[in-house]
């Protein structure tokens, strides 16, 4: 066995190879799903702490504080002291709730983004599932997690709840045009859906680069309406804390609202994850077309940094977004995305596919 | 043979998946309810499209049942129910005649497709990718569907039509 750091098919290889030498190939298959399964969920886990300490730290650089500075260095435990808080707390019954519906619900958020997961490139060769739509079916999981929130809201029985309901969901079902639609820009600057072959496309220059002013009009309006989509400031009037309380999981406690608070952290890591694959080459190291000797300089750093470290700009930049701008109300955001974004989303579309055809691109 | 018995758990374990669900739908008497069991039943059939490695009709399912006429179903009736409104028992009359035409129809399908003699197919699985599909979306020779496809466009206007006067009504 061969383990490199720039390259894992040979380490996945090795351990499709030695289980096969061990076992039938349809407990080969099991044990496979179930590495994976339990790979992503500690990564998924991981990412979510590590996410909402970010979130305080750039919170509290935002607001001239300190942050959490208590439990570890820098305070980095408290969110697994937070972890620990929620885990022992009890799941408060509401009396004349759906009970059904109330309990699936977190479910269904939380599925949703762990499917929208398994389809990212981390590097090269660690890919869990790499379909030929890859981006459709990102973008086609992603939309069941509205669901969760629309069901959350209504069988908890509360005003609150509801009204938050109703405007997440009039906001995720709007924003999914503009997310759908900029990713297209970018599908048809590729050629292909498929989300291993946008990154190797990119190994001469990333598509924010190579797709002039198109690409760079499609990656600001997959900001915005991806910002929409997972809910966060300045749209989350979904949960609006100084008008709904907490909007649709008002009634939610304990663990149950502890699903809702990380499928909402790992949405924007999804949603950064797939900018960074699209826009930024994903795990691609940063090329220029003809300096051999930086080129090299940049292969010498893994693929795994390159996406994580890609990633985590864009988490930055959605955090800022969300400490700067003030909340919109419910019809401000349904202009800015029925009568500026969609109008240009879909202008951008035609004149990306005019450079295509024009051979324009490099 | 055994990826032909881990196909076979997956095949039983979907299509339980859609019989369980589709029947929880109809007898559900809370209406929220059955729409998420509905919800269930689309993905589980999505499952099935991804099983046969049909990825993108297993996409639009997802995008176009669950993720939109779901979403549209649970949104009107968000707008329109209350949580405590549940539906009367079904009257045993009506009830007796569901059941038989439900099992009428069960009994029509299983007998054609028992007696039906299928042929197993020799051909190699052939990969259906994006490029193939917009090619053949907008093909107007053989395997072309160009003409459905300008068809639904307007079914589409028409939808797109009727839903401005219907919002527009009032104000005439």
């Amino acid at each position: 066995m061969e383990f490199n750091i720039y390259d894992f098919t040979s380490f996945t290889k090795w351990i499709d190879e030695s289980l096969n030498a061990a076992m039938s190939p349809f407990w080969v298959m099991i044990t496979e799903m179930a590495i994976i399964g339990v790979a992503i969920l500690a990564f998924y886990a991981l990412v979510g702490l590590f996410l909402v300490y970010a979130e305080r730290k750039v919170c509290a650089f935002m607001q001239n504080r300190v942050g959490p500075n208590r439990v570890g260095p820098f305070g980095i435990f408290q969110t697994i002291a937070d972890l620990l808080k929620l885990l022992m707390k009890e799941l408060v019954y509401i009396k004349n709730a759906d009970k059904l519906l109330f309990n699936i619900a977190p479910f269904i958020v939380i599925t949703a983004s762990f499917l929208a997961i398994a389809a990212i490139p981390f590097a090269r060769g660690l890919h869990a599932i790499d379909f030929n739509i890859g981006i459709f079916y990102v973008v086609a999981v992603s939309s069941l997690g509205v669901i969760g929130i629309l069901l959350a809201g209504w069988s908890s029985n509360s005003k609150y709840s509801l009204i938050g309901a109703m405007r997440s969901g009039a906001q995720i079902v709007s924003y999914e045009l503009s997310v759908g639609l900029s990713l297209i820009t970018m599908v048809v600057l590729a050629g292909s859906m498929q989300l291993s072959t946008i990154v190797e496309a990119q190994a001469n220059g990333w598509f924010i680069f190579t797709g002039h002013v198109p690409a760079v009009i499609a990656f600001v309006i997959f900001l915005i309406a991806s910002t929409a989509e997972t809910n966060r400031g300045p749209f989350d009037l979904a949960e609006a804390e100084s008008e709904l309380t907490a909007g649709f999981h008002t009634e939610y406690s304990g663990i149950r609202f502890a699903f809702f608070f990380l499928a909402e952290y790992m949405n924007m890591f999804i949603v950064a994850s797939i900018a960074a694959t699209v826009f930024w080459g994903g795990w691609m190291p940063f090329h220029v077309p003809g300096w051999e000797g930086f080129n090299t300089v940049m292969d010498y750093i893994p693929p795994f940094i390159w996406y994580i470290g890609k990633t985590a700009v864009i988490i930055f930049i959605l955090m800022l977004f969300k400490w700067t701008f003030p909340r919109l109300r419910i019809d401000q955001l349904l202009t800015l995305e029925w009568k500026y974004l969609l109008p240009i989303n879909l202008f951008n579309v035609v004149l990306m596919a005019f450079i295509v055809l024009m051979g324009w691109h490099w | 043979m055994e990826a032909i018995l881990g196909n076979q758990v997956m095949f039983i374990l979907f299509s339980a998946m859609i019989v369980m669900f589709s029947i929880l739908t109809v007898t559900s008497r809370r209406i929220l309810r059955a729409a998420t069991f509905l919800l269930f039943v689309l993905l589980s059939t999505a499952g099935l499209y991804f099983m046969l490695n049909y990825q993108f009709l297993a996409a639009v399912q997802i995008t176009l049942y669950a993720g939109g006429i779901v979403v549209l179903i649970i949104f009107s009736i968000l707008l329109t129910s209350h949580i405590d409104h549940k539906f009367d028992r079904v009257p045993a009359q009506k009830l007796i005649m569901g059941v038989i035409a439900a099992g009428s129809g069960i009994a029509l399908s299983l007998t054609t497709l028992l007696t039906y003699n299928f042929v197993p197919a020799n051909q190699e699985p052939i990969s259906v990718d994006m490029n193939t599909i917009g090619k053949s979306l907008l093909n107007y020779g053989d395997h072309g569907f160009v003409l459905p496809f300008e068809v639904i466009s307007v079914l589409l206007l028409a939808a797109i039509v009727a839903a401005v006067v219907i919002a527009k009504r009032k104000k005439i």
